[in-house]
């Protein structure tokens, strides 16, 4: 139990440390995360440059900074986007039931068939490679869960006395599904949200690796895993510190994300 | 000689919850049980009566501790006995019934290899032998053609069947103490009958001592020989049952007596008006949607049933559960649409958002039988109040503040919890906040699906008291839907008996009580009592058969 307190403040911790460095990478970085600097390619840590440089001398500090920004606001978006529609289908599917309910889960089953990933490789590169358009392919790779998750938990939530009260009373459908149906199912998809942030996060982070993410010169953890490749002998800060930046994020993520859990899932309380 | 005129003696036993010193869970409990004798132990929720019953074998959950008193059975401490005389004794000697027989049998495993088990590790019958003795068993509790039955598996037996087989593998080692924990409450009023007799045969036949534990007094009183009465884990009074009634010594029994319903005036209504509700000829279908393979099926639930409720009228539904009475209700409110038939309210149709309907909508509500499940979790009782008046544009914010804070006292609460949530009130609490919601735009029709069933005797007393109450005082016609014969009792103008989605019987309250003319009807009678208040306190009878022991 004192384990479990701990993770949470250490998750917590790593959270605020990348929301923090992405907030001020927004507003300041030591250097501009663009500017070459080709005399000084490669240097490795130290004083001038913390983290080092990259192959053509851009520093990488100032880059991971600027790259978290990309990174966090991708990541916020899609699982908006994925919440937001997922909640409105799934919600509606669950409470009209019949054909509606069929055709909705047709298409979210048909989406979930695929692996996130190639999904979302599918539609980049019919919608060409741009913050946009990786929003909004892994938006519409992540929605099927959520979707299947409201769904379950309406269906069950249909049957309940105080739904039927609110129709006794002659709410609209609409007015029943705000009031009282979406706000008693919001538990489990905050969990899900949490976890999904982070695997939006790696998700991301490969699209960009493979060259189909945010395109450079702009910064994302991805891109610049990618470019550290052929430096890797050389120059091994270049692949080390975006690999840390994501391992750490995913950690924190995780570990909050029990807590999360633990918090709004009842089957957890008093135990 | 203790061997003869005691089986188990029970001495200051305290149980409480393992650290937490202040919550006692039974308080000093001690009493005696002789062999062959017929003791129930009555308590409301919460009262400990579980915890007791099973801390006589050992089982009790893992948060609670023993914190002092003894347990003896024949003499010996049962603290003292090794793992393994723990085991013979329970397997031999002292068995135990559950009250639920869906979770209390194990799905996957056949009735003939449950009920083999405790015959292969307490006895060293051959397979043949203990065969014979299953098969035998299995017709004493009534199972038909036991032998084709053996290797089905609980799903497919009835609740009722299913709790009759839990009484077979209890009964099958002949053990001298059966505790029977709330049997027969998940099962209807007349197959709980029939099992609660099979038991007390079955524990007579054996000369088994029984503990019978329930929340339902007269049911007790009917077949045991003394109660005990139990109130916040201490037993507050136990003597021979004809004396508990008759002459109950503590507050507490009083109390328990006095909430026993009681047959409301009778009251008249004017039979030439047009009713405010009529439905006619209302068929409910339920269909399950076949697959690639299988065809869709329908299942008649209500099949051609009419009624009428006059203005300010209580009629009650009764009958067994799958009789069609809830059905009804929902169909009735429009919750689940008929697949036939008319419903009438003020003599014009009503046709879902057809001409009337919001008039019906609003003048139509409903009391459900759940506290917990009918109101909103995240909704404070202001808000769920408040959302009842939503629709009503006539009435100015101004006066709907003040109609709420009319409505929470009306029902017996205070403004103090209007701003409470649902569950930071006890059940009782919620019902009167679900019977508040239902009235307070003031409707001329309420339907109560089994309103107070859910709920507490002596609490269940005061909210029907209530009901009952404020019936009178608003004047509306309730439909009253209950499996409960002795609540119908006291609040019900006009009873229709149901059964199979049918009407068996309907009439006046005091013709269906007095002088039925089903024998549906007179086996539901059978199984409540009619009290005649004493001095000091009741009397009880049952129709229709001579009383057994105990009353």
């Amino acid at each position: 139990m004192n384990l479990g307190r701990t993770n949470k403040y250490l998750g917590g911790l790593l959270i605020a440390f990348f929301l923090l460095s992405a907030l001020l990478g927004w507003l300041w970085t030591p250097y501009d995360p663009l500017a070459l600097d080709l005399r000084a390619r490669l240097a490795p840590p130290g004083a001038g440059h913390w983290l080092g440089t990259d192959e053509y001398g851009r520093d990488v500090m100032s880059r991971l900074m600027a790259a978290a920004r990309t990174s966090v606001t991708i990541s916020a978006l899609t699982v908006g986007f994925a919440v937001t529609f997922g909640i409105v289908l799934g919600s509606v599917a669950g409470y009209a039931r019949g054909w509606v309910d069929r055709l909705v889960m047709l298409f979210t089953d048909t989406l979930l068939a695929f692996p996130s990933i190639l999904l979302a490789l599918a539609l980049l590169s019919i919608l060409g490679a741009n913050i946009w358009g990786v929003i909004l392919a892994l938006g519409l790779a992540y929605m099927p869960t959520v979707t299947r998750v409201v769904r379950g938990a309406v269906m069950s939530l249909r049957e309940q006395e105080f739904i039927e009260a609110s129709r006794l009373m002659g709410h609209p459908v609409g007015y029943t599904l705000r009031a009282h149906v979406i706000p008693n199912c919001l538990a489990p998809v905050i969990v899900i949200a949490t976890s999904m942030f982070g695997s939006v996060l790696l998700t991301e982070s490969a699209l960009s690796f493979l060259g189909l993410g945010v395109p450079p010169p702009a910064p994302t953890w991805g891109n610049m895993l990618a470019g550290a490749r052929p430096y890797m002998a050389q120059a091994h800060w270049l692949g080390i510190f975006p690999g840390l930046c994501i391992a750490l994020t995913l950690l924190g993520i995780n570990l909050f994300g029990d807590y999360v859990r633990d918090r709004f899932d009842p089957r957890m309380k008093g135990l | 000689m203790s061997e003869e005129s005691e089986l188990l003696r029970v001495e200051g036993l305290e149980l409480g919850l393992a650290g937490r010193p202040e919550a006692g869970i039974v308080k000093g409990a001690s009493f005696l049980i002789r062999p062959g004798e017929m003791v129930g132990l009555v308590g409301e929720s919460g009262s400990g009566k579980t915890m007791l019953g099973r801390a006589i074998i050992g089982l009790q959950p893992g948060a609670i501790e023993r914190r002092g008193g003894a347990i003896l059975y024949r003499d010996r401490e049962l603290s003292q006995l090794s793992a393994r005389e723990m085991r013979r004794l329970r397997g031999q000697e002292i068995s135990i019934v559950f009250q639920e027989p869906m979770t209390s049998l194990n799905p996957s495993m056949t009735i003939g290899d449950q009920l083999d088990e405790p015959l292969r590790s307490h006895s060293d019958m051959a397979a043949p032998e203990r065969r014979a003795r299953i098969l035998e068993m299995m017709t004493r509790v009534g199972i038909p053609a036991p032998e084709n039955r053996l290797k089905d598996y609980p799903h497919e037996f009835s609740g009722g069947m299913r709790q009759r087989i839990m009484l077979a593998s209890a009964m099958l080692l002949r053990p001298k103490l059966l505790i029977a924990d709330e049997p027969t409450t998940a099962l209807d009023a007349l197959v709980q009958r029939e099992v609660l007799e099979l038991m007390v045969e079955m524990t007579r036949e054996n000369g088994t001592a029984l503990i019978l534990i329930s929340h339902d007094l007269p049911m007790v009183a009917r077949y045991c020989e003394r109660v005990m009465v139990m109130r916040q884990g201490e037993l507050v009074e136990q003597g021979p049952t004809a004396d508990i009634l008759t002459a109950p010594a503590h507050e507490y029994t009083r109390k328990l007596l006095a909430a026993m319903p009681e047959r409301g005036p009778l009251r008249s209504f004017d039979d030439q008006e047009v009713p405010l509700l009529e439905v006619r000829d209302l068929c409910v279908d339920y269909v399950s949607r076949g697959g690639l393979l299988s065809r869709s099926r329908r299942k008649r639930a209500l099949d051609g049933v009419s009624l009428s409720v006059r203005r300010g009228e209580v009629v009650a539904v009764v009958g067994a559960s799958g009789s069609g009475k809830t059905t009804l209700g929902r169909a009735i409110a429009h919750l689940i649409a008929p697949s036939g038939g008319e419903i009438l309210f003020r003599g014009t149709p009503v046709t879902p958002r057809g001409k009337g309907w919001m008039d019906f909508r609003l003048n139509c509500q409903m009391i459900f039988q759940d506290p917990y499940g009918s109101l909103d979790p995240r909704f404070t009782i202001r808000r769920a109040l408040s959302e009842a008046l939503y629709h009503r544009q006539d009435i100015a914010p101004a006066e709907k503040d003040a109609r709420i804070r009319r409505a929470i006292t009306e029902v017996g609460l205070e403004e103090i919890h209007l701003d409470r949530l649902p569950h930071e009130m006890s059940g009782g609490q919620r019902q009167r906040v679900a019977i508040a919601r239902a009235i307070i735009s003031e409707p001329d029709f309420v339907i109560a699906d089994e309103a107070v069933s859910a709920l507490d005797v002596t609490v269940r007393a005061q909210v029907l008291d209530l009901l009952a109450d404020l019936q009178q005082r608003h004047g509306f016609s309730c439909l009253f839907i209950s499996h409960d014969l002795g609540v119908v009792e006291q609040l019900a103008d006009r009873v229709i008996v149901m059964r199979d989605g049918g009407i068996v019987e309907e009439g006046p309250r005091n013709r269906i009580f007095d002088a039925p003319e089903s024998d549906y009807t007179r086996a539901l009678l059978s199984a409540i009592p009619t009290l005649k208040r004493t001095v000091t306190g009741v009397e009880l009878s049952w129709r229709f058969d001579a009383p057994e022991a105990g009353a």
